[in-house]
């Protein structure tokens, strides 16, 4: 009791004073002193009547989402005595692994940088500054040479990274038994049996309505539907975020999707971001960095070649290199497992006082980055919105999908977690590729990195991101990998070759994403 | 062109009907991939003619259709792709007569507020003949762009933006020049062949997406004008402009021209990357932007197009039962979310550009071929036939079980589906089960 009463404490005066910080406060403050003004605020009263007046003004709700946001984000302090590093991530291999990993890309973006002599930053002259900022609507119009530049990173690099991963700690014994994982990582996390996962997603049930399936044309809109629609837009009028979050667990109907994410991830325009975005754009036009060239070949590979992102080539790059200039990422940096490279200014190498993040958000983007960004450009057309949604989901959600860590939603558990299942419900189709030469994760990793942007169609696609912000967890991912491989399971036991089998499972784009998550975890015989 | 008149029924199995011999599709220049040619041989039961051997079906061009049409007699189960005298839609000038006519009868019949539907095209002159009354209208406006296009070309040959009278002066001369001088000896008109063109207001506030201008290809199949009888497919396509919209570009043919043909050509065109959307997805992105209501009104109107640009016609196109036509409709849409007929084609490509564009040929195809019905399987009061919903059968048609409602008396909901979901293959295997069935018994 007393130690939960602690946490409690501990966790209350934690979020008070990140809250304080912020703008949410100076406005409750403001807002307080003008309601002074009120006749119904009397002094006998004061703070009962204050609260009153929040409740009813809606300022309470904005105050609840915030909390909400905070809870949902930032992990508790297990321990008052823990250090920081294990917020960042508790396992001290993991740790490790981490660090030399990103040794390695430094390493890589270093010496590309001392090949092609291009520095990794530099201040644009003013003539080149005026271009850019008259380009600024139509970068995609630029033809650059990139030849020379190559991305960071794969996907596929990053897999042999964490196929190697071990814990010094754990000994399997060299005789296989029936607990031996045959799948390619090889930790001992814990991950969800399918009946954890059945109760983790309960609301995606047999008898529970979804978009996705209850509104197809052959189930008239009056069985789930059109109250389903009423209800979201109850909750949006009510502004509530956590409502929000449990009503998205079935879905969002596509006329309301964007203003409920928004909802979820506490996004609201305000005249502040607009200057914020603004200030990162300007710094854009005055600083070149090496990054930048990266990103616009990515870009140019990813996206600009996908049949339906192509259009959303120029909100790409203003998202993606005003990324790149965003301090206020490295925030998340507190309880991510990476940490930013730092870069010395010329000639104070080791010196802490001339140490810059670089790039200045700390995230150094890798092959396939842009399609993180390319399907949110269906739902918000306006650069700045654009730009904060997506660092919202970058900073809660994908920043796992691309570091080492042993969190639940991290891309070392879902690897994990997608094996697990596999083995477990669909032996002989795992061990039959397995012989093959084609492990199953070979296949199925790229989607997840990719959280499936790119893979699915973009309908399906939104409505699994749904599920990814209504569940606050990634493991769906993993789940629908598994799915996936269920449902060609007939056409992949037949395969006798990886690229055979990776041929069976190219193309994605006609897969519907609800029926498949349902029937593999509540209609499958276990 | 008799043929043995053994079709199908008696449940036999296959019925021997013929066709003609492909190659005319082949002399279609954009046919890298025939989707016409694989769709018909793989029917069941279809056989290819050759040069001067008999046929049941023809999908000839237009060319073919002109010089053999009035010469050839057709039994009474013979069908063609075309009607005689198409050009009534599908030549810019006949069609904005035609559509100016109709409005005019609509407005002393039925009054201001219907002729006001048809609306929908841009203000356009034929020249030389209308020119006078063009430079009036012209002076009215002053500053604002105009597209000028040749009446009968197609892929975008020859057509140029202009905001001043003297962009056009020389090519006025001209023009002014044969019409006048009729009494020219007959050699020297021939020297100077000048074409009809037509001057159109320019649209100049496109809806972009991503910055780009783009139009939308929509199938409509008709079958017989006297009674009108039309289909709409469910799929369809954007095709977006490979660069960036503006207007200080007006030489930039690259910019405002949508069509693929032109867009092939652009130097940043890139083969693979296939400047194309389905209507589905563009669809659902315009209703994530402004509601399902809006969008429910854009399509309506368009229906609305769709079915007053055949109405214009009707009377004037020689409805022989022979003919059928399926119709491409370029449609473009302004930023108020209110869309603008573009042109009627009558041989619209059937060559894809990419493998989703080939599946949607193919199934385009064999569902004209369902509803043409050489097999005669259909009973003719099919509501829906694979991605085609009967839009108007001599009058609207209703989504409601009932048939046909009066329109006017609310909760009129109109039998078309554009950029709905298209379960086809579903459909297809069910209606043609039911009337497997149906014959069993009745036979």
């Amino acid at each position: 009791m007393l130690q939960e009463e602690e946490d409690l404490s501990l966790t209350i005066a934690h979020i008070v004073q990140k809250l304080k910080g912020s703008r949410l406060y100076s406005q409750l403050e403001r807002q307080a002193w003008v309601s002074l003004q009120k006749p119904e605020i009397k002094l006998e009263s004061l703070k009962e009547d204050i609260k009153e007046f929040f409740k009813i003004s809606g300022w309470e709700k904005k105050l609840q989402n915030a909390v909400y946001s905070e809870l949902t984000v930032f992990p508790l302090p297990r321990h008052p005595a823990a250090p920081p590093e294990h917020l960042k991530e508790p396992l001290v291999y993991m740790r490790k692994a981490q660090g030399s990993w990103e040794k390695r890309i430094l390493k890589s973006l270093n010496s590309m940088c001392t090949e092609l002599s291009i520095p990794l930053a530099r201040k644009r002259p003013v003539v080149e500054q005026k271009e850019l900022l008259n380009k600024w609507n139509e970068m995609g119009t630029d033809e650059p040479d990139l030849s020379l530049f190559r991305p960071v990173y794969a996907p596929k690099d990053f897999l042999e990274v964490l196929i190697n991963l071990r814990n010094p700690n754990y000994e399997n014994g060299d005789h296989l038994n029936i607990k031996t994982h045959l799948g390619l990582i090889q930790v001992p996390l814990k991950v969800k049996y399918i009946s954890e996962l059945k109760e983790f997603f309960v609301e995606l049930s047999l008898n529970t309505g979804q978009l996705g399936i209850d509104d197809a044309t052959q189930v008239p809109p009056e069985l789930f539907e059109n109250e389903h629609v009423r209800l979201g837009q109850k909750v949006l009028a009510e502004q509530d975020s956590a409502a929000a979050q449990q009503y998205i667990r079935q879905g969002s109907p596509t006329a309301l999707r964007a203003e409920l994410w928004a909802l979820i991830l506490n996004v609201s325009n305000q005249p502040e971001d607009l200057l914020y975005y603004e200030q990162l754009k300007s710094n854009v036009i005055q600083h070149d960095l090496l990054v930048d060239s990266l990103i616009y070949k990515d870009v140019k590979l990813t996206a600009s070649n996908d049949d339906y992102y192509f259009v959303f080539e120029d909100y790409l790059y203003q998202v993606l290199l005003c990324f790149s200039r965003d301090t206020s990422v490295l925030g998340h940096f507190a309880y991510n497992s990476a940490s930013p490279p730092k870069s010395y200014i010329r000639g104070k190498l080791g010196m802490e006082d001339y140490a810059v993040f670089y790039p200045p958000n700390g995230v150094i983007p890798f092959h396939g980055f842009s399609m993180y960004v390319a399907p949110l450009c269906f739902l918000y057309h306006e650069p700045s919105k654009l730009y904060q949604i997506f660092r919202e989901m970058y900073v809660r959600f994908f920043f796992r999908l691309h570091s080492i860590s042993s969190h639940p939603s991290g891309i070392v558990s879902l690897c994990l977690l997608f094996e697990t299942l596999l083995q477990t419900h669909l032996p002989q189709l795992f061990y039959h590729l397995r012989e093959i030469g084609a492990q199953p994760l070979r296949i199925s990793f790229k989607w997840m990195v990719r959280a499936f942007s790119g893979y699915l169609a973009t309908d399906q696609l939104l409505l699994l991101w749904d599920r990814i912000l209504g569940y606050n967890s990634l493991e769906i991912l993993a789940v629908l990998a598994a799915a996936v491989f269920a449902f060609r399971a007939v056409n992949l036991m037949e395969v006798t070759s990886l690229a055979a089998a990776e041929a069976v499972l190219a193309d994605l784009s006609t897969l519907k994403v609800m029926p498949l998550l349902q029937i593999f975890l509540f209609a499958t015989v276990t | 062109m008799s043929k043995p008149k053994n079709q199908c029924s008696k449940g036999h199995g296959t019925p021997k009907a013929k066709e003609r011999d492909q190659k005319v599709c082949i002399r279609f220049k954009c046919s890298v991939m025939n989707t016409l040619t694989d769709v018909l041989r793989h029917r069941p039961g279809w056989v290819e003619v050759k040069d001067e051997g008999e046929w049941d079906f023809y999908w000839c061009d237009v060319s073919w259709l002109r010089e053999n049409f009035d010469h050839t007699y057709m039994d009474e189960h013979v069908r063609i792709s075309h009607f005689r005298n198409h050009y009534e839609l599908t030549r810019k000038n006949y069609m904005v007569k035609n559509l100016k006519r109709f409005r005019k009868q609509l407005e002393r019949e039925v009054g201001k507020l219907e002729a006001a539907k048809c609306d929908f095209f841009p203000k356009t002159f034929e020249l030389p003949s209308d020119y006078h009354l063009f430079v009036e209208e012209f002076r009215k406006t002053p500053g604002i762009t105009w597209i000028m296009k040749p009446v009968a070309r197609s892929q975008g040959k020859g057509i140029f933006l202009f905001r001043k009278l003297k962009d056009i002066m020389d090519w006025r001369k001209l023009g002014l020049c044969v019409c006048q001088d009729v009494g020219r000896p007959d050699d020297q008109k021939d020297d100077i062949a000048v074409e009809n063109y037509v001057a159109q207001r320019y649209i100049e506030n496109p809806y972009l997406i991503g910055g780009r201008k783009f139009d939308l290809r929509v199938y409509v199949l008709v079958m017989s004008y006297i009674p009108l009888r039309a289909w709409l497919y469910r799929d369809g396509f954007v095709r977006f402009s490979n660069t960036r919209f503006t207007l200080s570009s007006i030489d930039d043919h690259y910019v405002h021209l949508t069509n693929v043909a032109v867009q092939k050509t652009s130097p940043d065109y890139d083969p693979e990357k296939g400047c194309k959307w389905m209507i589905q997805r563009f669809r659902q992105y315009l209703t994530s932007k402004h509601g399902p209501e809006a969008v429910e009104t854009l399509f309506q109107d368009m229906d609305n197009i769709f079915i007053k640009s055949l109405q214009s016609v009707q009377k004037v196109i020689i409805s022989d039962k022979h003919c059928f036509e399926l119709y491409g409709y370029d449609i473009l849409i302004d930023q108020d979310l209110k869309p603008w007929l573009l042109e009627v084609n009558a041989s619209p490509s059937l060559a894809a550009s990419s493998q989703e564009d080939y599946q949607l040929k193919t199934c385009l195809l064999e569902d004209t071929l369902h509803i043409v019905d050489m097999e005669a399987r259909l009973t003719g009061k099919e509501k829906r036939v694979g991605g085609f919903d009967l839009m108007w059968n001599d009058g609207p048609v209703s989504r409601e079980e009932e048939g046909i409602d009066t329109s006017g008396t609310g909760n009129f909901v109109a039998n078309t589906h554009l950029g709905c979901n298209n379960d086809r293959k579903k459909q297809l295997r069910q209606l043609f089960r039911s009337l497997h069935s149906q014959k069993k018994v009745t036979s």
